[in-house]
């Protein structure tokens, strides 16, 4: 008989572990825990601040989880969540819920360091992307097939991108598509005659720290957090806090924490710019 | 097969008990995926019905937010580089365990599975990297871009070729040693007595690990989303970019709503169709070459 | 004239083989010989004992090493039991050909090309959601146990295949109950296919990612209840090598502390493997 018990351990602790999750769920409610989930581009930089919330109160927990901007929006419409990130803009659909911006971002343009083009015009970036002009001889470079690297459907930056050059995502004829910023790097840093779009903080640490990569800028105005910063670089956008309308008190303190100066520094630290008042 | 009720003339209480016990543990597994297909079928349908079932195949592209639905070009995307891995792995796989057994010197067999036990831990992520910073380099100075269908095949072959080795080697190691004795006594060469004798009678474990290798080579997400290129098109050569059905739900998930991501249900429950029919294949191959 | 046909092939499948090793040995060498190249720098005392400061930037992984444990605890205690009944199950009680058997097989091969996102977001909307364990080590443990459990059990079942009738039959002949010929000679007998999909299972786990993105999460706090979210090392290895800019060597270190992790924990594997083999079965 004592054989049997294999099968009876696993019964055993399957229940166990399945009650645990029930009381637990009931203790969740009672405590000071603050649940955001949402878009990975924010989900490093939130998970500082709230480190930093959560040695300035005691006894609060601020969970941090990633998993893209529609789940932050699922999970705050379901209730999972109490605050979800946001990295696009709200569609016209989206109004039921409340958003605050928390940060700025912008995006460049790039391409590899030994790339002898210094510059690009708006209307050549349109033809670079929609396959008008297929190599770097035509556009001042050098004699090489040009690999025009998209983002992925949906994403915050390339709806940014779309917007600003007026561009329609069927119209675009890409090489490479890929997800985050910095799949996005370290494919133009492996390929030199290749052209892409990411998000600014990001290519210029990565530039800083010595991946071979190059910042165009848009109509002679350099990419950089400072000129976001002065709001005269054009391609820039908000990064969002999204609530219910009836969020906890806990919630309306964290994000005016994440909305006050006390926070600038972390912002700065990780490449994004604070939104001035 | 001890347990077979028509050969139990008269069961003991505790084994009658322990029958219920494994076909209730057996049972589970099958809900699972009971659970997991109708987890499935619940979020795709919304899709199915706003957007048609025949829109999926008969659109003009895939630009889901645009309104274009066609997933045919992942389909085949799928397919490709499942079968190059698959063709590429599977001789490897056998060959790597033939050799453990009859070829290596002995002091080397324990490091060398050793090895491979470890190259099936590697999380895809990191196979993903040292395919994007390495590897996809590499090709874009043979053929531009770089991210293609051959950098696809090559990460996942390196990815299940542990899979097919572990289980072709577990196999060979099951096969009785009676016949490799009657073998030498009938004084066959090794090359015969492994091609004619051994490799026919681990059959069943040797398709056991292709079936592995298949699944895990079409389920693979991170490493495929980040050397494939993911340009929704059908390659017409192995330096074409291409995308898979997999990395187009990794890729489009995270800012994905309503009909989009009910779309993207439908890409893995169809993942799911290709799987049945590639499955049901390698049983029906299998049910005809085993002889036991 | 036939003989010398023969040796003349064997000559070339041998050189083959040995040609094939190598290349294998070689791609294992370029893989893994460049993740610690770039990583082994990073690794020391202070990495694996502190926790990550700035994304993961600085400071070191030990938060993250406790939870990996945690998960993997959780997914082989629930996994291996359910796994092996199936296993036997399937071996044993039912015949190449029958039916519920059949349908059970085909099932979970499907089930191991199920993509990991999808059990992401299977675990997301079943076990944190339905179920109510929310975005915790347990509901990501149990969503990777869903994944692990169809390598398991066809790795198992396939160990209790090649186990000889004989032993079987002998067991019959000396009028042993099913259950003593079970566990004192076929489970024996069985246990290096058990073994290949444990370690199987556990490389499987152990390499998740998207899985886990959707369940057990990315808070990288130490947990202090299964009910915690934390975050596993693949995940940590995902984002700060996709996510945060400048994570690359943090990235490359833990690489390199998981593949010693999967080091060590394959080798207790068989440790444990042929202990236990020892002790049970007694060699003619």
């Amino acid at each position: 008989m004592i054989m049997l018990s294999w099968p009876y351990h696993t019964l055993a602790c399957f229940l166990f572990l399945l009650m645990m999750g029930c009381e637990s769920s009931d203790r969740m409610q009672n405590s000071a825990k603050l649940v955001i989930t949402g878009s990975s581009t924010l989900a490093p930089l939130v998970a500082d601040i709230g480190k930093r919330f959560e040695s300035i109160h005691t006894g609060v927990r601020i969970d941090v989880q990633t998993g893209g901007s529609s789940r932050g929006l699922a999970d705050v419409r379901q209730g999972l969540a109490d605050i979800g990130m946001m990295s696009r803009p709200l569609h016209a659909t989206e109004q039921d819920v409340m958003s605050r911006p928390i940060a700025r971002d912008g995006i460049s343009m790039i391409v590899h360091q030994s790339n002898p083009v210094q510059a690009l015009r708006n209307e050549q970036i349109i033809k670079l992307y929609t396959g008008k002009i297929h190599n770097w001889k035509e556009v001042g470079g050098e004699d090489a097939p040009i690999t025009v690297i998209n983002k992925a459907e949906g994403r915050g930056t390339l709806l940014l991108f779309l917007t600003y050059f007026q561009l329609q995502n069927i119209h675009i004829r890409a090489h490479v598509v890929v997800g985050d910023n910095e799949q996005g790097i370290k494919t133009v840093a492996g390929n030199p005659h290749s052209i892409a779009y990411v998000s600014i903080g990001t290519a210029e640490f990565d530039a800083n720290h010595g991946v071979p990569i190059k910042l165009l800028p848009i109509r002679d105005i350099p990419a950089s957090l400072d000129n976001l910063q002065n709001g005269t670089f054009p391609l820039s956008r908000s990064l969002l806090f999204v609530t219910n309308f009836t969020s906890t008190t806990l919630a309306k303190d964290f994000i005016n924490f994440v909305q006050s100066a006390a926070v600038y520094d972390l912002i700065a630290q990780h490449y994004f710019v604070p939104i001035s008042s | 097969m001890i347990l077979l009720p028509n050969i139990t003339l008269s069961p003991s209480r505790v084994d009658q008990l322990l029958v219920w016990i494994l076909q209730g543990l057996a049972a589970f597994a099958g809900i699972l995926v009971l659970l997991i297909v109708g987890f499935l079928m619940l979020e795709a349908f919304p899709a199915v019905r706003q957007i048609g079932f025949l829109s999926f195949f008969s659109d003009a592209s895939w630009h889901p937010v645009e309104g274009f639905y066609n997933v045919m070009a992942m389909v085949w995307g799928s397919l490709l580089a499942m079968l190059g891995a698959v063709l590429l792995a599977t001789p490897l796989g056998i060959c790597s365990a033939v050799f453990c057994h009859f070829y290596a010197p002995t002091w080397f067999v324990e490091p060398y599975r050793k090895l491979i036990e470890l190259l099936a831990g590697i999380p895809s992520v990191v196979y993903g990297l040292w395919g994007l910073v390495v590897l996809v380099p590499l090709i874009g100075q043979l053929h531009p871009p770089g991210p293609s269908l051959l950098a696809g095949i090559s990460i996942l072959t390196i990815m299940i070729l542990p899979t097919i080795a572990l289980m072709a080697d577990a196999s060979l190691a099951k096969v009785p040693s009676v016949y490799l004795r009657g073998a030498i006594a009938l004084g066959l060469s090794r090359w015969t007595t492994i091609r004619c004798i051994i490799i026919p009678a681990a059959t069943s474990g040797l398709s056991t690990g292709i079936i592995l290798g298949i699944g895990r080579a079409i389920g693979e997400t991170m490493a495929m989303l980040m050397v494939c290129g993911n340009v929704v098109q059908v390659p017409t050569n192995l330096f074409d970019p291409m995308r898979t059905l997999t990395a187009n739900i990794a890729l489009e998930m995270a800012y994905a709503v309503e009909d989009h991501r009910a779309a993207l249900f439908f890409t893995g429950f169809l993942l799911l169709g290709v799987v049945i029919v590639m499955v049901l294949a390698v049983d029906y191959i299998k049910q005809r070459h085993t002889y036991a | 004239m036939h003989k010398s046909f023969g040796s003349n092939t064997d000559w070339v499948a041998c050189l083959l083989m040995w040609g094939i090793g190598s290349v294998i040995l070689g791609i294992f060498s370029l893989v893994v010989g460049d993740v610690v190249w770039h990583g082994l720098a990073g690794v020391s005392w202070e990495f694996l004992s502190t926790a990550p400061r700035d994304a993961g930037r600085a400071g070191g992984i030990i938060p993250i090493l406790i939870s990996t444990g945690l998960l993997l605890s959780i997914c082989l205690v629930v996994a291996i039991p359910i796994g092996l009944g199936a296993a036997i199950f399937l071996a044993e009680c039912t015949s190449e050909h029958h039916a519920f058997g059949r349908v059970v097989r085909i099932s979970l091969d499907v089930l191991t090309a199920v993509p990991s996102i999808v059990f992401g977001l299977f675990g997301y909307a079943f076990f944190s959601h339905m179920l109510g364990m929310g975005f915790s080590l347990v509901s990501g443990g149990l969503t990777l146990a869903c994944m692990v459990l169809p390598i398991l059990i066809r790795a198992t079942e396939e160990g209790f295949r090649t186990v000889p009738n004989e032993y079987r039959l002998g067991a019959a002949a000396l009028g042993l109950s099913r259950m003593t010929t079970l566990m004192t000679l076929l489970l024996p007998a069985a246990m290096p296919g058990l073994m290949v999909g444990v370690i199987l299972g556990t490389g499987r786990a152990m390499a998740e990612t998207a899985a886990l993105i959707y369940t057990s999460g990315y808070v990288d706090r130490m947990p202090e209840s299964l009910m915690d979210s934390g975050r596993a090392l693949s995940l940590h290895i995902f984002d700060l090598s996709m996510n945060v800019p400048g994570g690359n060597a943090n990235a490359y270190a833990s690489a390199v502390v998981l593949i010693g992790l999967l080091l060590v924990m394959n080798t207790l594997a068989s440790w444990v493997a042929g202990h236990w083999l020892k002790r049970r079965m007694f060699w003619a």
